[in-house]
C-alpha cells in the first residue's frame, strides 16, 4: 500500500520540479541582468569619485575598470581636508545631520502623542481629525512655502526672531510635513494595541503619561522606528525646502552643495562624485541597519 | 462584555475624572495640531489669497494670475512637461514593479536582489540626478549609454577614416576644390573624366583634419609613375597657405592621405577593383582590362558614423507637422524628460516592487494552485489569475505614484542643463523658479500652486474614501 502511494505521489513532484527548473532558469538570467543595469549608477559614482580629476572626461569610467590599481582616494582626501569651512563638504555634511536629527526626532514624538490620542482618547470628533490629517498627507510642499516665508518674517518683525535663513527655519518647516505620514503611521500601529492592556493599567490609577510611556510608547517601538528611519531620509534628501529657506546662506546641507556645485559655471564633477558619495552614505548605511522597519514603513505609508 | 460595563459605570459615576483625562488626551494632540495648523493648514488657505494679489502681495488682482499661467509658455511647457511625466511614469513603474516582484518569487537570491533594487529609494534625487546626467552624457567619454550605442554602431556602421561633420555643416562636396577633376557623386568623391590602363590620376582633397593625417602617420604625396596595364594615382590634402584654392597639383609640403578606399567603376557603373591608399597617399589598380573607367573614393571614407544621442540637449520628439508654432511645442515630446523618466524609475521600481511583492504574498495560494491544476500556462494564471487579484496593490501604486509625478521637482532642477532647461520645466520648477528667483514673488507662482493642489486633490479624496471604507 505504502508503495502505492508513494508512486502515485511521484508523478506531480516530479512534474512540478521539472517545471520549476524550466522557470527558474530564465527568471535567474533576467533578474541577473537587471541586477547589473541597476548597479550601474551606482557603481559609475563610485567609480568616478576614485578617479583622478583629470581623467574625467578623457575615458569612461569604465575604463578604470581594467586598471584598479589607478583608483585613489584623492578627491576624498583633498575636501576632507579642507576641514570645516563654510560651504565645504564637512560644513554640508554636519549641516545636514544638524537639520536632520532635529527634525526627525521631533516628527516622531509629536506623532506618537498625536497617535496615542487619537487612538486611546475618549473625546468626539478623533475620527474627523485623523480624516484631516489623512488629507493633508499628499498636500505638495510648494502649496505652503511662500506663506510661511512670509510667516517667518512676520515673526521676525515682531519678536526680532526671524527663522527664515535658519537651521529651525527648515526644522520648523520639515516638522510639519512629516506630521501628517507620522500620525496616520501612528494611529495606525496604535489602533493594534489591545485597549484592555489600557484599561487594566487605568483601572490600578496609572495616569495618562504613566499609560503612554509605560504601555503605548514600548509597543510602538517597531512604528517609531519605520517613521524615524522614513523621515530621516526623506528630510536628508530634501533639496526644495532647503533651497528655499537655505539658498544663498553660508551653511547648506548636503543636497544644496550638489546642486550649487552642479550649477557652477564650471561644474567639477569630481566634487560632485566625491560629495554624492558622501551624501549617500549616511542614508545608506540606516537603510542596511533598519532594512526591516524601512520596507514596513514603505507597505503601511501606501496600503492600509 | 466587562470592559464596556465598566465604562459605563464610569462615565455616570466619575465625571470629573472623564473631564480630566479628556483633558490631558487634549494635551498629547495639541502640539502636533498647533504645528499642522500653523505651517501646513494656514498657509495653504493663504496661498489661495495670495494667488489672487499681485507679486507683492499688495494690491487685489481677481484672476489675472490665472491667466497669465494660461497663456505664458514657459509654464505652458511646465504643464505639458507634468502631462508626459503622468501618461508615461506611473504605467511603467507599475508595470517594473509587477515583474520584478512577481520573477523575484522565483528566485533564491531574492533578498540580495530586493534590496539592491530598493536601494537608490534612499538615495537623495539629486544624486541620482547627477549620476544619470553624467549617463546620459552627449561625449562617449563620459555618458555610457551612448558610449554603448556607439560601440554597437560601429559593428554596422563604422566611421571612416576621414569623418565629414555633418553636425558642423560640413558635405563630402566641401571636399572637392573647384578646380577639381573629380566631383561629388551621392556621398562618394568621383572622377570627372575617364582614364584608360596606363593612366596616372591625382586628387587633392581640401578641409582634411591633419590631426587625422597625424593620427594615421601620413607621408608627402608624391606621384606615382605610370604604369602599362594598371592605373595608378595618388591623393593628398591640399593645404597650401600660398595657394589655398590649388587642389590639382601637390604642393611643397603637402601629405598623401592613408588608409583611403577607392574603387575602379567601369562605363557601366560597376565596380571592378577596390584599392587601399599607402601611406604617402599612393595607389594602384593593377591588370586593368581594355576600355574607360572611373576613379571613385568610396562614400564609408567620409561617414561619421554615429556620433551619439544629444539626451540631454534641447532636442524632442515632435511627431506633428504642419501645425502652429505653439501647438507643435506643447506636442513635442523633450529626449530630457524620456532620460529624467528613465532615472526616476530607477529610483521608484524599488518602491512599486515591495508594495506589489506584499500583495502577491498575500495572495491565496490555493486559486493559483487551483488554476495551474486546471491546465493553465504560467502566462495564462499571470494574466487572468495574479494580474485580476493583485488590482487593489497596483491602483495603489498608479495612484501613489501620479502624486509623485505630479510633484517632481529635484530631478528637474539637477538634470537638466543648457537648452534641455526649458524644455523640461515641470508645474513644481516653475512655482519655485516664479516664486524664489530674484525674490519672493507671490501671485503667478501661488496661481500654480494652487493649481498643483488642485491636481492632487482627486488622489486625496481617493485616499479618504479607502481609509474610510477600512
Amino acid at each position: 500500500m505504502a508503495n502505492i502511494v508513494e508512486t502515485t505521489d511521484l508523478t506531480p513532484r516530479r512534474r512540478g520540479l521539472a517545471r520549476r527548473l524550466g522557470t527558474r532558469g530564465p527568471a535567474n538570467i533576467v533578474l541577473g541582468l537587471i541586477a547589473i543595469v541597476w548597479l550601474v549608477p551606482t557603481v559609475s559614482l563610485l567609480v568616478i569619485s576614485l578617479r583622478p580629476e583629470a581623467d574625467f572626461g578623457v575615458s569612461g569610467w569604465w575604463k578604470a575598470l581594467l586598471h584598479p590599481l589607478s583608483l585613489t582616494f584623492s578627491n576624498y582626501h583633498v575636501l576632507f581636508a579642507q576641514g570645516f569651512v563654510a560651504g565645504g563638504l564637512l560644513d554640508s555634511l554636519i549641516t545636514s545631520l544638524e537639520i536632520t536629527i532635529p527634525a526627525t526626532l521631533l516628527v516622531t514624538f509629536l506623532a506618537c502623542f498625536a497617535g496615542h490620542s487619537l487612538v486611546f482618547g475618549r473625546w468626539r470628533g478623533r475620527d474627523i481629525v485623523f480624516l484631516v490629517v489623512v488629507g493633508l498627507m499628499v498636500v505638495p510642499v510648494q502649496v505652503a512655502l511662500i506663506p510661511v516665508v512670509q510667516f517667518y518674517r512676520e515673526l521676525g518683525d515682531l519678536f526680532g526672531l526671524n527663522p527664515y535663513g535658519t537651521i529651525p527655519g527648515v526644522v520648523i518647516f520639515h516638522v510639519a510635513f512629516g506630521l501628517p505620514f507620522g500620525i496616520f503611521l501612528m494611529r495606525n500601529f496604535m489602533s493594534g494595541i489591545p485597549k484592555d492592556l489600557l484599561e487594566a493599567a487605568r483601572m490600578e490609577g496609572a495616569g495618562e503619561w504613566k499609560v503612554f510611556y509605560r504601555i503605548v510608547l514600548p509597543l510602538a517601538l517597531p512604528a517609531l522606528a519605520s517613521l524615524a528611519i522614513f523621515q530621516f531620509i526623506w528630510v536628508w534628501n530634501d533639496l526644495l525646502v532647503a533651497l528655499v529657506f537655505l539658498g544663498g546662506n553660508l551653511h547648506t546641507p548636503l543636497t544644496v552643495f550638489l546642486y550649487d556645485q552642479n550649477h557652477e559655471l564650471q561644474a567639477n564633477y569630481w566634487i560632485i562624485s566625491t560629495g554624492a558619495i558622501v551624501s549617500v552614505v549616511v542614508p545608506l548605511i540606516v537603510f542596511f541597519s533598519f532594512q526591516r522597519y524601512f520596507v514596513r514603513g514603505v507597505l503601511a505609508g501606501a496600503v492600509k | 462584555m466587562s470592559a464596556s460595563v465598566i465604562n459605563v459605570t464610569r462615565r455616570t459615576g466619575a465625571h470629573r475624572s472623564w473631564i480630566r483625562r479628556h483633558a490631558v488626551s487634549l494635551a498629547f494632540l495639541a502640539p502636533a495640531a498647533i504645528w499642522l495648523l500653523f505651517i501646513v493648514v494656514w498657509p495653504t488657505i493663504d496661498t489661495v489669497r495670495l494667488s489672487l494679489f499681485n507679486e507683492s502681495a499688495t494690491k487685489f488682482l481677481g484672476l489675472t494670475n490665472y491667466k497669465t499661467v494660461f497663456s505664458t509658455d514657459t509654464i505652458l511647457t511646465a504643464f505639458r512637461n507634468n502631462v508626459i511625466w503622468v501618461l508615461i511614469f506611473p504605467f511603467f513603474v507599475t508595470t517594473f514593479g509587477l515583474i520584478f516582484a512577481v520573477l523575484t518569487e522565483r528566485i533564491r537570491w531574492a533578498t540580495a536582489f530586493k534590496a539592491l533594487i530598493v536601494m537608490p529609494i534612499v538615495f537623495s534625487t539629486t544624486a541620482s540626478a547627477l549620476v544619470w546626467a553624467t549617463i546620459f552624457d552627449n561625449s562617449p567619454q563620459i555618458g555610457a549609454v551612448n558610449a554603448a550605442a556607439l560601440t554597437v554602431s560601429d559593428w554596422f556602421n563604422a566611421p571612416g577614416a576621414y569623418p565629414v561633420s555633418t553636425t558642423a555643416g560640413q558635405t563630402v562636396a566641401d571636399l572637392v576644390g573647384s578646380d577639381s577633376r573629380f566631383e561629388k557623386g551621392g556621398n562618394s568623391i568621383i572622377s570627372t573624366s575617364s582614364a584608360r590602363a596606363g593612366a596616372m590620376i591625382d586628387i587633392g582633397l581640401r578641409d582634411v583634419s591633419p590631426t587625422t593625417l597625424t593620427v594615421l602617420k601620413a607621408q608627402k604625396a608624391v606621384k606615382p609613375q605610370p604604369m602599362s596595364g594598371a592605373i595608378t594615382g595618388v591623393v593628398w590634402r591640399a593645404f597650401s597657405p600660398t595657394a589655398p584654392t590649388n587642389t590639382k597639383d601637390i604642393l611643397p609640403g603637402e601629405l598623401g592621405l592613408p588608409l583611403l578606399r577607392l574603387s575602379l567603376v567601369n562605363a557601366q557603373g560597376a565596380t571592378v577593383a577596390s584599392t587601399t591608399t599607402t601611406t604617402s597617399g599612393q595607389f594602384k589598380f593593377a591588370n586593368v582590362g581594355s576600355g574607360k573607367y572611373f576613379v571613385e573614393l568610396v562614400s564609408s571614407n567620409f561617414s561619421a558614423g554615429f556620433t551619439g544621442i544629444s539626451w540631454l540637449g534641447g532636442s524632442s520628439l515632435t511627431p506633428v507637422s504642419g501645425l502652429n508654432q505653439t501647438a507643435q511645442a506643447l506636442l513635442s515630446v523633450p529626449l530630457a524628460d524620456m532620460a529624467m523618466i528613465i532615472c526616476y524609475l530607477w529610483i521608484w521600481a524599488g518602491f512599486a516592487m515591495v508594495l506589489i511583492g506584499a500583495g502577491l504574498a498575500s495572495l491565496n495560494r490555493e486559486v493559483l494552485e487551483a488554476a495551474r491544476i486546471d491546465g493553465a500556462k504560467e502566462w495564462q494564471v499571470f494574466r487572468r489569475v495574479t494580474v485580476p487579484m493583485l488590482s487593489p496593490v497596483l491602483a495603489v501604486v498608479f495612484v501613489t505614484m501620479i502624486i509623485n509625478v505630479l510633484k517632481v521637482f529635484d530631478i528637474v532642477l539637477n538634470m537638466a542643463s543648457g537648452s534641455s532647461v526649458n524644455a523640461t520645466p515641470t508645474l513644481a520648477v516653475e512655482i519655485y523658479n516664479d516664486g524664489f528667483t530674484g525674490g519672493v514673488h507671490s501671485g503667478v507662482s501661488s496661481a500654480i500652486a494652487v493649481i498643483l493642489f488642485l491636481l492632487v486633490t482627486p488622489a486625496m479624496i481617493l485616499n479618504l474614501k479607502r481609509i474610510k471604507g477600512v
